[in-house]
């Protein structure tokens, strides 16, 4: 355990101190306390940038399972750590936030944090971890936090809708991760992330690669939101607004983000990754902010803009990779693409940060969210209205902030996919820049209704549940300082390019710096009359007059009809299945046991037959058989006539008398065959059992004693015929094919003189065997008590009587 | 099983006191042989279960109580525990659970016998049978 590992699991055990100290300080804020461990947190992160800074990485192992290779390897570079950081920073000042948003007296405290803490932990877990198996433990640990954390308000049936479906998207997701990752094993034998990648040409071209591939994108699609798999975010707005805005913004749905972004080194020089990765990414930014437009509540807004702008960074990523096939280029203008991914991935966590405290700050203070409800609050939140602009302009794309910039960066990496010639993209290519620009024209919209529906525009006073005034100076700390971070990353942006950016790069794309190519880290505001500008000032003029014209072409919204949604695909998909997992149930499990009989007896014929053809196990050998002689005949005649009266025998009686005379004539064959220990045992149990069954009859309730005959039922006549068959032609192979001696002469030789014995079958019985007899008699011992306890206890009678 | 009221069973209730002695005779003869020859802990214990049997069909359940006052559910206890005990004994002499010894002994009476432990785990099988068919056809006559 080094310092490394246990600040990675501090929040993990901080969180366990969590109760003890909202139950000992009931007046003070349990916020403040947790506060302290995030921002210490922070400070230790923020010292390892001069290590990565330079291209160098931190490796701590600690073994867990050795046995296994499961070591929990802590491992910093600088994707890692810009991650770390991204997940500390933020949280403090979530946390901070959360102190003034939560009422001490009316929430729960106690759980919120220690859920909120146990996220933090499986975060940190999951992006500083270099074992697969580990961060997929982490990975399981930010689902389940995630679900706690969506219902925290269990008592809201919305919330736990949200919860359930989060829960079950991601947990489908990282089962399915958790195949590719055992794939990738068996292909690398290694669960380490750098060792894989250290092998990731070999990987490529095994059989297994793909299936790796496709498992681990799955993973990765569920946790970020990807289409189709974005339904859940929306509806995990029900949580406190905190909680999204950590969540939802700025980490957990990053992970997916940085699952894609530490794999690249070993998928990314697939096309099947490029074009899955790169095109769902900017299908899912199209339609995010298609679908954001439409939204009338604040934080479903910002949902969907998260969904689509986790789609614009996971199609940067996508396409970043064409770099690989390019290594020959002098300089390689496709890396642009994944430095605008890890830009945007910080820049992004700024703006949407801010954006949600923003939305709480309103609901907390009106009381509502929805904007129909809501307009002309410029006045009376002029702080929340000026960071809301920062982080919304930001949003959209609009200089001087930090999201034009990478909103720049993303126009020139989608418009360097038209001179690829890979993959087909020379023809497909175009839809690149096209959906992103048509995105981006819708992002500029929904940014525009964020702002300007809720604080210009004609107040309502009459719709508020409570009269609006600014919020309090601690609830606006934290979207002050990400605001704050917004102008600056936008003013400065190369403060971050080569402490932070440039080693995330380097640690994405691995092998292209091996190759000497140098990450190009100078973000610059200009950069001449480009097509990117062009693009942007499309996207500004296009966005104000479909902004401006909105009422009328709202409609577009109605031509999906509501059945067609995905969410009610999801909705009907669940509803279908549990319905059809039960109809089955109930269609097989009928609760009649001849029922299930037919089911047994149905396979037992079915899977042996199956043996008996597949193994071509059926053989007959005549050989070995012994002579038969009349007594024979004449028993198996009794027998068979015994046994076929039973069948058709019309009264019960004459069944059981057939029965013992069946028994009887066993007996008889056992005096012919020469076992008379048998055929003793045999006569006396026969007479007691006959003796046990003419009791059953005699009892049998007045009511049903019908005296029919079987009914007869076709299938049930071939099933039995079918087992009688079956049996026998075992019985026949199995003679047929003996392979080995008997060992009985051991027995002939030894009884005498080792055992003292002359009666061969009862010194086997109590003596080279005994240990079967005495649970035999266990047994006996067992049903006499069974039938003494069954008939002598009777508890509902007493209950009755 | 119960006795019939005002019927007279003289004849075989005579008969049965004669024929259950022979019965029992014949059933220990069965347990004591087993080793030799056909026979042995099982059939002899059903053979003296079945020789109770005709006691009660010839009486009633309480007279034959009374005649053979044994609760045979611990009749089933005493033969697991000879079972065991005789396995376990065997653990004492350093050898496997279940080991049986047999020598041969000049007794008085009986002259030159051989005494074999196997013996006294068949004694146990004998007494569970007896306990468990007994049981089992108690607690059933008994029964409305």
């Amino acid at each position: 355990m080094t310092l490394l590992h246990w600040a990675i699991l501090s929040p993990f055990l901080f969180a366990i101190l969590i109760p003890f100290l909202y139950k000992a300080f009931r007046n003070v804020h349990t916020g403040w306390f947790v506060l302290l461990l995030p921002v210490a947190l922070f400070t230790y992160f923020f010292q390892f940038i001069s290590i990565t800074k330079n291209g160098d990485t931190v490796k701590e192992t600690l073994e867990w399972m050795p046995s296994f290779g499961i070591d929990f390897i802590a491992y910093i570079d600088g994707l890692g750590l810009l991650f770390a950081l991204l997940i500390t920073g933020i949280g403090s000042l979530v946390v901070l936030y959360s102190i003034y948003y939560l009422d001490k007296k009316k929430e729960q405290l106690h759980n919120f944090y220690v859920y909120l803490m146990m996220f933090m932990g499986a975060m940190l877990g999951v992006v500083l971890s270099d074992n697969l198996i580990v961060l997929y433990m982490f990975w399981e640990f930010t689902s389940i936090s995630s679900f706690l954390l969506i219902g925290y308000w269990y008592h809201r049936e919305r919330s736990r809708y949200g919860a359930q479906k989060s829960m079950l998207i991601t947990v489908f997701g990282g089962l399915s991760m958790l195949g590719g990752f055992l794939l990738l094993y068996l292909m690398g034998g290694t669960f380490s992330i750098r060792e894989l990648v250290g092998q990731a040409d070999q990987l490529m071209t095994q059989a297994l690669f793909l299936p790796a591939l496709l498992l681990v994108l799955l993973g990765a699609f569920t946790k970020s939101a990807q289409f189709p798999f974005h339904i859940w975010l929306p509806d995990a707005m029900e949580a406190p607004t905190p909680v999204s805005a950590y969540l939802h913004s700025a980490t957990m749905v990053k992970a997916g983000i940085y699952l894609v972004a530490r794999l690249s080194p070993v998928f990314a020089e697939s096309s099947v990754w490029l074009w899955l990765v790169g095109g769902i990414g900017i299908f899912t930014l199209f339609w995010g902010s298609f679908n954001a437009v439409k939204q009338t509540d604040l934080k479903g807004i910002l949902a969907f803009s998260t969904v689509s702008q986790l789609g614009l960074i996971m199609s940067l990523l996508g396409v970043g990779a064409a770099a690989l096939h390019y290594t020959e280029l002098d300089e390689n203008i496709y890396m642009v693409a994944t430095l605008a991914a890890v830009f945007h991935l910080i820049n992004h966590a700024t703006f949407k940060g801010s954006l949600f405290m923003v939305v709480g700050i309103i609901d907390h203070e009106t009381g509502t969210r929805d904007i129909r409800k809501l307009g002309g609050l410029m006045n009376f939140m002029p702080i929340t209205f000026t960071i809301a602009i920062i982080g919304a302009f930001s949003m959209a794309g609009l200089p001087p902030f930090n999201g034009f910039l990478s909103k720049e960066m993303f126009f020139t990496g989608m418009v360097r996919v038209l001179e690829m010639d890979i993959f087909s993209l020379d023809t497909f290519g175009m839809i690149f820049p096209l959906l992103a620009w048509v995105g981006s024209v819708f992002t500029f919209i929904y940014s525009m209704i964020l702002v300007f529906k809720t604080f210009t525009g004609k107040h309502q006073p009459e719709k508020l549940e409570k009269k609006p005034h600014e919020a309090p100076l601690g609830m606006l700390i934290s979207p002050i300082i990400l605001a704050s971070l917004v102008v600056v990353f936008g003013f400065f942006p190369n403060i971050l390019s080569e402490r932070i950016i440039a080693p995330a790069v380097e640690a994405i794309t691995p092998s292209l710096i091996q190759e000497g190519y140098a990450v190009e880290t100078e973000i610059s505001f200009w950069h001449g009359f480009t097509p990117e500008l062009f693009m942007t000032f499309g996207v500004i003029l296009f966005g104000i007059l479909l902004y401006l014209l909105l009422p009328s072409w709202r409609k577009v919204y109605k031509w999906i009809p509501e059945r067609f949604t995905l969410n009610s695909f999801y909705d009907g998909g669940m509803i279908k299945s549990e319905r059809g997992a039960h109809n089955f149930t109930r269609g097989y499990m009928t609760g009649f046991i001849r029922t299930y009989l037919v089911y047994i007896f149905s396979f037992l014929i079915a899977i042996s037959l199956f043996a008996l053809w597949f193994k071509g196990a059926f053989t007959i050998n005549t050989e070995e058989l012994a002579p038969v002689g009349v007594y024979e005949i004449a028993i198996a005649l009794l027998l068979v006539i015994s046994s076929v009266t039973i069948l058709f025998a019309k009264s019960r009686l004459t069944s059981i008398i057939s029965l013992g005379a069946a028994g009887y004539t066993v007996s008889l064959f056992f005096v012919l065959f020469r076992a008379p220990d048998l055929a003793l045992t045999q006569l006396v149990i026969e007479t007691v059992s006959v003796a046990l069954f003419l009791l059953c009859f005699y009892h049998l309730p007045q009511l049903s004693r019908h005296e029919e005959r079987m009914r007869f039922k076709l299938g049930n006549a071939l099933i039995s015929i079918g087992v009688g068959v079956v049996v026998a032609l075992f019985a026949i192979s199995s003679y047929s094919s003996k392979m080995f001696e008997s060992i009985s002469k051991y027995y002939i030789e030894n009884t005498h003189d080792k055992a003292g014995g002359e009666n061969m079958v009862n010194v086997i019985l109590v003596d080279f065997r005994g240990f079967d007899t005495m649970f035999e008699i266990c047994v006996l011992a067992i049903a006499a008590l069974g039938i003494f306890s069954m008939i002598k206890l009777r508890l509902t009678r007493r209950d009755e009587g | 099983m119960k006795a019939k009221v005002k019927t007279n069973d003289v004849i075989l209730q005579t008969v049965t006191n004669v024929v259950a002695f022979i019965i029992i005779l014949f059933s220990l003869r069965l347990f004591f042989s087993g080793h030799y020859t056909p026979g042995g802990g099982f059939i002899g214990g059903l053979m003296t279960s079945g020789a109770i049997v005709l006691l009660l069909l010839a009486y009633d359940i309480k007279t034959v109580a009374t005649i053979l006052p044994v609760d045979y559910k611990i009749v089933t206890a005493i033969g697991l525990f000879f079972s065991v005990a005789t396995g376990a004994g065997a653990l004492l002499f350093d050898v496997p659970f279940l080991t049986h010894a047999y020598d041969y002994f000049h007794l008085p009476l009986l002259g030159k016998t051989s005494l074999h432990t196997a013996v006294l785990f068949d004694t146990g099988v004998y007494l569970v049978v007896i306990g468990v068919t007994m049981t089992i056809i108690q607690t059933i006559g008994v029964s409305e």
